[in-house]
């Protein structure tokens, strides 16, 4: 198992020829040393693979996680409606969240105080704060607070996703901002741009390559977010994967649903994981003429 | 409201710009003392002094990017520190080229010289990229036009800014040391497209520590220290041969680094 490596250090150190020599034979080099601590750790890796394999019950394991029939019988509603609500509440929520924390970032920056400390107090206030509480108010809380006033249950979801995101986003937009260069709001004002302008078309574009790999984070997160919607209840079309998740589980009296869901928000969460990757790729090296 | 300026400005003959007992602090810090200054219709103004005198200070009061703490500068007969001017109006007839070029980064040649036309001027994107065309084969860099900044060299970079700002149609163009930030091969590229705009009669303000420049070109030359004008004269005179010691001082260390001890 460890032949490719060796071959391949070996090569490399078949240029180092004169270097090797020079060294005494009874230490090792910090490459030997490097290669046997790495091979211990595969050793005990493959050890544990082992003993789990040996001393799991697999009969019982696939009866209560693997059931074929079981998740065969969630389709096709797992993904027409829960996968497809999870992706529509929390694409909403996103939108809704980013709206806001544009705003609230601008509030940060601006000249007026006001505007500055109010932002500042909404997002100290909504980054502390644990979404579970932020669902629990909107669901149970405002409906007791103002009687009669109730949102349909989307709008709900929607709003508490977007207050759960916007403090967080908000952050990472105004640290996109003020990576922009002073010199180029001089640059567009010299040229006749209002502010507003020259944040819209010069600013923020240029912020958005060092927000958006941490923005793409943000929209991970908010899809495990939206599991919460679950704990407001709701119509049997209207359930999204956590939801459909749990009803299933006490329907069948088996975990296996637990297995199809947790696939499922990988099939929504590894493909941004890889934008994020991306992103980062593409806009992390400042190729830019920004100085 | 321009045009009935600008006009009145040329039927009495009144300086383009002219800056009377301009003042600037920063906090505590007065950095402009007492800088009064009148620039000509075609006039060009070179503007020397030591590191920290305020000749940056002064540039950018011109256009407001720094707010004056007192004083009055008018542009084109427009005062620029009365609170009711419309400022993006007035910034149009002013063109400014920085030492660090700030090109939009996100933005290729062309665009970088349209936007401004498009959005602030309103041109049609035909009318903006004909304009474009033409300054940038002024500063000989037409072949540049889809490049990207980042992928120019500090002297393209800066003769694209040049591009940029003469895309607006300025009355008057501002240079804060337009090739202190630039390899010395590529100094004497954007000098030369300042020379050439010179002689075409464009009203200029040059920052800058390049003395052969300013004896050459400039009708004018302007030495501050500490925040006041010092010396001012015809380059001749000030660069050539001075009366003030402080402007002795500081060209004996400009012209002849090397034999100060
Ligand atoms: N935005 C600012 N805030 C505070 N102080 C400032 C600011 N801009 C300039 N200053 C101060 O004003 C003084 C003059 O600066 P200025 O940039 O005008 O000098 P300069 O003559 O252009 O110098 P240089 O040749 O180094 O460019 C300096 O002491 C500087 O620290
Ligand atoms: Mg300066």
């Amino acid at each position: 198992m460890s032949s490719p490596h060796a071959t391949g250090d070996g090569g490399r150190n078949g240029t180092g020829i004169p270097v090797a020599t020079a060294t005494p034979k009874a230490k090792m080099s910090k490459r030997q040393k490097a290669k046997i601590s790495r091979g211990i750790q595969y050793g005990i890796l493959v050890v544990i693979a082992v003993v789990i394999a040996v001393v799991a019950d697999w009969p019982t394991l696939i009866d209560t996680f693997g059931r074929v029939d079981i998740a065969a019988g969630m389709l096709p509603d797992v993904i027409t409606k829960a996968l497809k609500n999870t992706v529509v509440f929390t694409g909403l929520g996103f939108v809704l969240g980013l709206a806001i924390a544009i705003v609230l970032a601008l509030m940060r920056l601006s000249s007026v105080g006001v505007y500055r400390w109010i932002a500042f107090v909404y997002i100290e206030f909504f980054r502390g704060l644990p979404a579970l509480v932020v669902f629990l108010v909107m669901g149970f809380g405002l409906p007791v607070a103002f009687p009669g006033f109730i949102l349909p249950q989307l709008v709900v979801i929607m709003i508490a996703l977007a207050l759960v995101s916007s403090a967080y986003m908000a952050e990472t937009i105004r640290a996109g901002i003020q990576a922009v260069p002073k010199g180029q709001v001089e640059a567009a004002r010299s040229l006749g741009m209002s502010s507003s302008r020259a944040m819209f078309t010069i600013v923020l574009p240029q912020a958005m390559r060092i927000i958006l790999p941490p923005l793409t984070n943000e929209l991970i997160l908010l899809t495990k977010d939206s599991s919460l919607a679950y704990i407001l209840g709701s119509s049997v079309d209207g359930r999204e994967l956590a939801a459909l998740g749990r009803a299933e589980i006490v329907n069948s009296a088996n975990l296996t649903p637990f297995i199809v869901i947790a696939l499922c928000y990988l099939i929504i969460t590894i493909p941004l994981s890889y934008l994020s990757r991306v992103l980062e790729k593409k806009y992390g090296s400042a190729d830019s003429g920004v100085k | 409201m321009t045009s009935s300026a600008t006009a009145s400005a040329t039927a009495t003959g009144s300086p383009l710009i002219s800056i009377r007992n301009l003042q600037k602090s920063f906090g505590s810090n007065q950095v402009l003392t007492d800088i009064s200054l009148d620039v000509d219709k075609g006039e060009v103004v070179c503007v020397i002094g030591p590191s920290g005198s305020g000749k940056s200070t002064m540039l950018r009061c011109i256009n407001v990017l720094e707010t004056p703490s007192g004083g009055s500068i008018v542009v084109d007969g427009m005062d620029m520190t009365d609170l009711d001017l419309d400022i993006d109006a007035a910034r149009i007839r002013i063109g400014m080229v920085f030492q660090s070029f700030n090109l939009f980064g996100h933005l290729t040649v062309r665009e970088n010289l349209t936007v401004a036309q498009t959005k602030v001027l309103g041109r049609s994107r035909s009318e903006a990229d004909k304009v474009a065309e033409a300054n940038l084969a002024k500063v000989g860099l037409s072949e540049k036009m889809e490049a990207k900044p980042g992928s120019l060299s500090g002297g393209q970079q800066q003769r694209v800014a040049i591009a940029r700002a003469l895309s607006m149609d300025p009355d008057v163009m501002l240079f804060d040391e337009p090739t202190s930030a630039l390899d010395p091969e590529t100094v004497g590229d954007v000098l030369q497209v300042m020379r050439n705009l010179a002689e075409a009669g464009m009203t200029m303000v040059v920052v800058t520590h390049e003395m052969e420049f300013a004896r050459q070109v400039a009708d004018r030359v302007v030495f501050m220290d500490g925040g006041v004008v010092v010396e001012e004269g015809p380059a001749r005179d000030v660069i050539g041969n001075p009366r003030e010691q402080r402007t002795k001082d500081f060209l004996s260390r400009v012209l002849h680094p090397g034999q100060l001890g």
